[in-house]
């Protein structure tokens, strides 16, 4: 790991009028590690992604990324061009549902080959080489590239948005409950395919999951929140085993063993 | 031409022709962006060109000569309802001849011709926006021009030679005017595509029913999107024009009976009887003669 971290979060709150989203979220993500939000549902965790990949603005705090060039960049005093520049170059987004992330009407191919055509590549040759690739990385057949999307099974769906947001090696991917809504077999293969790619890509993720489970299988670190604080953060592995705050210690109990 | 007291010059009033005036050169001087314009009712219905009559009524006065055509002919419906229009609210001259016309309105096709400086040429546009089918969110597809986000263009592209083989993409052919715009030259055929390149007429586009006007300033840079392993090319005919034997221009089908007889034949009318008037004569036009 390198010394500098890649995103600084500072005493960031998002109010919606009077109501709270979140409150007062400060942490530092550093590069290669993947960080789980973890919380009930209204807890805040999905108001707090959306002010860290600037899809919200916040009502108070700075957001600074670690830009390629080596300089931060507060990412609410960027210019609009700029921001979407870097949303579909350096981050990926993926979606709990698919069809949000992925253009349902045109093949599997070109949902993969769109970011790369969007920074400018004009060789049909070489973005449907690298389309093939990547659907073959994320376990999707390539006789299935020029398919579209309405035609694949969950899991495939989110497979693809996932190729799709890691076509231009971005450094941090942000995921919305990215296992929601799938079955437990196809979970557990779509985490296991996430995981692999996080290690051999030594990507940043931050995963929002009401998921105990995923949150062990793929994080280093997790935070814990509760009606729009962190209430808890730490190694996941210690904040699982030896949970500290009340609530948390209600939250891994109440895991359902099998 | 008692009548023409009911009426303002060219039909519309003289502040809606200002207004219209103003987004056509706020059109011109930003080279393929689309500029809103109140759009007014015209005595058609959406879709038979009242954007473009609104242009031509803008532009129109006394000593302009009027050509019209529609999908290149002078003498189909649309064409001769908005002649009979302007030379009844205008009383303009109006001719077929593309060389004589100084506006040309016209709805999918460019003359064969080469437009000349002084002409303008006034396209009917039914659909301006060149995103819409790909992106429906117009306040999505603003964003993009203005951030000169033209990737998804090429997710059009490319879904074509996936499953086509090749661009087949054959008329709305997306441009990008001047090295900036992404642009819907309306539906003309992609044959079209290379004449509206550094032309020296003036372009103007009219879209009445989505109320925008775009325009091309001769000189301009119009280049046709592709993919550099995929280069754009234009329509080629296997045989030349059926009645004045023209080649490299853009033919139409006629079917001539129930047992498979066709023929094709220029879809420029114009271009068409030029020839013939100087003695070029076609397969058919040969073939009637020797009968006769």
């Amino acid at each position: 790991m390198t010394q500098t971290p890649l995103l600084k979060v500072n005493d960031v709150s998002k109010f919606y009028g009077s109501r709270i989203g979140c409150r007062n979220v400060s942490f530092e993500l550093w590069p290669g590690e993947v960080l789980a939000i973890v919380g009930e549902s209204g807890s805040g965790k999905t108001t707090l992604l959306s002010c860290l990949s600037t899809r919200l603005m916040p009502s108070s705090g700075i957001v600074e990324y670690h830009m390629r060039d080596g300089q931060y960049r507060d990412l609410a005093r960027m210019g609009e061009a700029e921001r979407r520049f870097l949303m579909r170059t350096d981050w990926g987004f993926v979606h709990q549902n698919p069809a949000d992330g992925l253009r349902m009407t045109v093949s599997a191919g070109a949902n993969v080959g769109e970011r790369l055509m969007a920074v400018g590549d004009r060789h049909y040759g070489n973005i449907r080489a690298t389309a093939a690739d990547w659907l073959r990385r994320v376990e999707i057949e390539e006789d299935r590239i020029d398919d579209q999307p309405r035609s694949f099974s969950g899991g495939m769906r989110q497979r693809l948005q996932i190729a799709r947001n890691l076509v231009t090696s971005p450094r941090l991917v942000f995921m919305d409950e990215p296992t929601g809504g799938l079955d437990v077999s196809v979970q557990a293969r779509l985490l296991d395919l996430v995981r692999g790619l996080v290690h051999d890509l030594g990507l940043s993720a931050i995963i929002v999951t009401h998921d105990l489970a995923v949150a062990r299988l793929l994080s280093h670190r997790m935070m814990v929140m509760k009606d729009g604080l962190v209430i808890e953060q730490g190694l996941t592995d210690r904040v699982l085993d030896d949970p500290r705050e009340p609530y948390t210690q209600l939250l891994v109990s109440s895991i359902l063993q099998v | 031409m008692t009548d023409l007291a009911t009426y303002n010059f060219a039909y519309l009033d003289e502040q809606t022709k200002r207004m219209i005036r103003r987004a056509i050169l706020k059109a011109i001087s930003i080279p393929g962006y689309q500029v809103p314009f109140a759009s007014r009712e015209m005595p058609m219905p959406y879709g038979w060109g009242t954007g473009g009559v609104q242009v031509t009524a803008a532009i129109l006065g006394p000593k302009d000569v009027l050509k019209v055509i529609d999908q290149g002919a002078d003498d189909t419906t649309n064409a001769v309802s908005i002649r009979a229009f302007f030379q009844k609210v205008a009383n303009v001259a109006v001719t077929t001849k593309t060389r004589e016309a100084t506006i040309i309105q016209t709805r999918h096709r460019i003359p064969e011709e080469t437009l000349t400086a002084g002409q303008t040429l006034v396209y009917q546009v039914p659909i301006p926006e060149p995103l819409r089918f790909l992106e429906p969110r117009e306040t999505e597809t603003r964003k993009m021009h203005a951030l000169e986000e033209y990737g998804l263009m090429h997710v059009k592209l490319y879904e074509d030679i996936a499953r086509n083989g090749h661009i087949a993409t054959t008329y709305a052919y997306p441009v990008k005017v001047e090295g900036r715009y992404v642009m819907d030259p309306s539906p003309t055929p992609k044959f079209d595509n290379p004449k509206m390149h550094m032309s020296e007429a003036l372009q103007l586009f009219g879209a009445g029913r989505e109320k925008r006007i775009y325009a091309v300033p001769p000189h301009t840079d119009v280049v046709s999107l592709d993919f550099e392993d995929h280069p754009f090319e234009i329509q080629h005919f296997d045989k030349p024009c059926a009645l004045c034997g023209a080649e490299h221009v853009y033919l139409d089908e006629v079917v001539l009976d129930d047992k498979g007889g066709r023929m094709f034949v220029c879809s420029d009318t114009d271009h068409c009887e030029d020839r013939r008037e100087h003695g070029h004569a076609g397969e058919m036009l040969a073939r009637q003669e020797a009968a006769e």
